[in-house]
Formats: C-alpha cells, sequence, structure tokens
C-alpha cells in the first residue's frame, strides 16, 4: 500500500467522483475526488494510491514511475494484484 | 522512453557525483536521513551510495508506515477481528506484522474474518454488502494514505452506512522527525523530504526543520538521480550557510500540497495527544483520531479495546533501525533470525522497510562495492 502507481484515465464517470483508468493494462475504477479542481479528463495520467488518484503528473513521468517500479519486484506485482481484485464502484 | 533514461543515465550520475565530492569539505562527514521507505528502497536497489564520497552516508529514519506500529496495536486489531460478527479489512502489507500474540494471518488461521483490501473504499463495499457484519478497516499510513480513509469515512456517511468503522493508526511525519532531532542518538546534517506525502502536505510544513533546527531539507524524488541531485543540493546549501526547504520533486509535488486532501484529513479526524511509535515510544501529537463528528465510524469507541502496551523481542533491534542509528546490518538478527520469509521486527515485513530492502537487494551493492575497490 504504501506505492503510487500511475494510470492513465480511460473514462471519467458521469455524476460520481470516479474515473476509470488503465494501469499496465489492468482497468478499474478510481476515486478522483482529491483532484477536483484539476479537471481531469480522458488521456490525463494520475498517480494512484489505494484507490484514490493523489495528483496528475504528464506522460513521461508516468512512463518513467512506471518502469521504476516495474524493477523493485514483488512489492509491485504485490499492488497490481490487489488493484485486480479492487471493485471500487 | 527518453526520460527514463535520462533519470537512469550512468555519465550524469558520475558527473554529479564528481560535483558532490567537489561540494564536500575535506574531513567532514555528512548524515542525511530519508524518511520515506520508496527512497530506501531506491538507494538499496540502485546502490546510490556508491556514487558517493566516504565522508556522506545515507541513514533511513522512520519512513515506513507499517513498521512503526507498535506490537499493542496490532494486538488491539486482532481483539476487535476476534469480536463477534465482526469483518476486520486491511492492506496486504500489515498481514505479516507480528504483534505480541501473532499476526493478522495467525489470527486468520484460527477463525477470525479478516480480508485484505486494496482501498478503504473496497472495506465500505464489504460494509455494503455485509450489513449483518460489522466491518472494521484498519487505518494504517502517513498523510499519503490518511486522506483515502477520510474519503472513505465522508462517503460511508453521506451513504448512511452504520455498520462501518475506521480502527485509526494514521501518523503524521512531522512530529517524528522533531523527535529524531531532538534526540541525542544522532547528529543529522539535513534530510530528504519524503515524496508522496508531500503531494498532500506541501512543502511549507517542514519550515521548523530548516528555520528552528538549521537543517536543510530537499523534497525528492524516486529516481536514482532525483537521489543524487537532492543531495548535491543539500550540500549545496550547507557549502554557502543556507538551510532551506527545497523542491527537487516539483513535477510532483506542488508547494502548498493538496488543499482538498488537508481538508478532509481536518473535516473527519483530529491529531491525538500522543502515539506510540514502535523503536520511538511515545510522540506528542504523532497521529491522527477520529474526530467526535464521527465517533459513529471510530472503532476504538464502539469496541472495548485492551489498549495494552507490548516491548518488542530483546533480539530485535527496530527501534535503533527506525531511528537511524543502526544500519539494518549492524542489527544482531538481521539475515540470520530475522529474515523477510520469518520476520521478527517490523522493519523486515514490509517491503518499504529498510531491512527488506536491505536484504533483498543490498547484497548487490556490496558485491559492486567489492568489485570497484579490487
Amino acid at each position: 500500500m504504501c506505492l503510487a502507481i500511475p494510470g492513465e484515465i480511460v473514462e471519467i464517470m458521469p455524476d460520481r467522483p470516479l474515473a476509470k483508468v488503465d494501469v499496465t493494462g489492468v482497468r478499474r475504477a478510481v476515486n478522483i475526488g482529491l483532484l477536483d479542481g484539476e479537471g481531469l479528463a480522458a488521456g490525463d495520467w494520475v498517480l494512484i494510491h489505494v484507490g484514490f488518484a493523489m495528483s496528475k503528473i504528464d506522460e513521461a513521468e508516468a512512463k518513467a514511475t512506471l518502469t521504476l517500479l516495474e524493477g523493485i519486484g514483488a512489492a509491485y506485482d504485490d499492488e497490481i494484484d490487489a488493484l485486480r481484485e479492487s471493485g471500487i464502484d | 522512453m527518453r526520460f527514463v533514461d535520462e533519470y537512469r543515465d550512468a555519465g550524469k550520475a558520475r558527473a554529479l557525483a564528481a560535483s558532490i565530492a567537489s561540494l564536500c569539505e575535506p574531513g567532514r562527514h555528512y548524515k542525511f536521513m530519508e524518511v520515506c521507505g520508496g527512497h530506501t528502497h531506491t538507494i538499496y536497489k540502485h546502490g546510490i551510495e556508491d556514487y558517493l564520497p566516504e565522508g556522506i552516508s545515507l541513514v533511513h529514519g522512520p519512513g515506513c508506515p507499517v513498521c512503526v506500529i507498535p506490537m499493542g496495536r496490532v494486538d488491539d486489531a486482532i481483539h476487535i477481528a476476534s469480536q463477534p460478527d465482526v469483518i476486520m479489512t486491511s492492506f496486504g502489507d500489515m498481514m505479516r506484522v507480528p504483534g505480541g500474540d501473532g499476526s493478522f494471518f495467525d489470527a486468520k488461521a484460527k477463525g477470525a474474518d479478516i480480508r485484505m483490501v486494496y482501498s478503504p473504499l473496497d472495506a465500505l463495499k464489504i460494509a455494503q454488502q455485509n450489513p449483518d457484519r460489522r466491518v472494521v478497516f484498519m487505518g494504517i499510513g502517513f498523510e499519503t494514505t490518511a486522506p483515502s480513509t477520510a474519503m472513505t469515512v465522508l462517503r460511508a456517511a453521506a451513504a448512511g452506512v452504520t455498520n462501518f468503522s475506521v480502527f485509526c493508526n494514521h501518523v503524521t511525519i512531522l512530529p517524528a522527525i522533531k523527535a529524531i532531532l531532538d534526540s541525542p542518538d544522532l547528529r543529522l546534517d539535513g534530510f530528504i523530504g519524503p515524496g508522496h506525502v508531500s503531494t498532500v502536505i506541501g512543502c511549507r510544513p517542514y519550515s521548523f526543520i530548516t528555520d528552528d533546527y538549521g537543517k536543510p531539507l530537499v523534497v525528492a524524488g524516486f529516481e536514482p538521480l532525483d537521489l543524487l541531485q537532492s543531495v548535491h543540493m543539500l550540500l549545496a546549501q550547507l557549502a554557502a550557510g543556507r538551510s532551506e526547504v527545497e523542491n527537487q520533486y516539483g513535477r510532483v509535488v506542488p508547494w502548498d500540497g493538496n488543499a482538498k486532501a488537508l481538508d478532509v484529513i481536518g473535516r473527519t479526524m483530529e491529531p491525538r495527544p500522543y502515539f506510540e511509535w514502535r523503536g520511538l515510544g511515545f510522540i506528542s501529537h504523532s497521529a491522527l483520531r477520529m474526530r467526535d463528528e464521527y465517533a459513529a465510524f471510530d472503532a476504538e469507541r464502539i469496541f472495548d479495546i485492551p489498549g495494552g502496551r507490548v516491548a518488542d523481542p530483546k533480539a530485535c533491534q527496530c527501534g535503533e533501525v527506525l531511528k537511524g542509528v543502526l544500519k539494518p546490518w549492524e542489527c544482531k538478527v538481521f539475515g540470520t533470525a530475522c529474515t523477510p520469509e520469518t520476520p521478527i521486527g517490523t522493519c523486515m515485513v514490509s517491503s518499504e522497510g529498510a531491512c527488506a530492502a536491505y536484504y533483498n537487494f543490498g547484497r548487490f551493492t556490496r558485491e559492486r562495492v567489492k568489485e570497484a575497490t579490487r
């Protein structure tokens, strides 16, 4: 849970502070309520921590962070597995 | 991938290292503390200390929220989990943390209903799907994680959910840094500030470290070159006689933090008078509890909590490791009695703990050092 992982917003859900994000092929809903004023849209990248988008980042930063995380091994795999089990709606 | 290469470029790292060496006063020894498990990870994984002159050491502070939970709180959580109709929910990182009487995994094996969740929102969902059960979320983490718990409580309140509560163990980093600065054990020259905590609290709250204690602090990113550049910025401040808060990670961390995140924490939680940190003891105003307005969501008011203190096992030196007094490999049981498979102390449990990070990656660093000096 200590990790913040980058995800690309695929779709902003109507009427709720949720967005569908793509994290290395895993698509799940995350809460975007902490980034109210950022005007998030599909195609934007965010850092996701325990089901919440924490900050908006640019694509280059997202790619660099993903490469860094992939290199750390088990902790990252566990995080992606946990995300896969998540059913935020 | 040009961006990645930029952050890993060995040539740039060597150039930075040379510039770092030129900023060091001959004969002076520098100690910089990082207080973020992610930084600890990068330092060991990429052998950052191999790039630094001998006079600089990086010491690891209490930057792993799982590691600082005292054993008594784990016992309290297991006590709650063992009550009738309770479903305890927790991040996976907590599952193997030993209490005085075993871990969540042990309690689960004995029949307690303890479930791993990715997000507090998943815990809330379990509550909504099980209206006849009492669902408790084990809230852990620094300011990075507390807003998520706060948002979930607000959502539960708005949805009228009455069977969901939080066992709140959220901690705040600034009082812990102050406790370390006030401790006579360690003389520090500066701090590498935590990247993700700072996305929430911003950079301004660190100013007591620079103004009252005269130590520079640089908020840093997680790439190897981020950390080298941060060390460079700290040394440049010291060389110029400055002690200021600087933001090396501006591409992610806004100077003012995240106002919404701070607002939701403040609406639902308040500082505790004191909280026990594993290894550091009791620290004033260093953790959060639920506000009176959200008492209905506070597991500490719903359940009778034993609240006992449990001393760490004698052989375990996590306390010294968390304060940066000992390096992981200087602990008596490191890598022998205490390994990630059979952890005695919390620093070996969490992948962000200094001991686990060093156990997993540090051996490569040692080999690299040997090669370099051969």
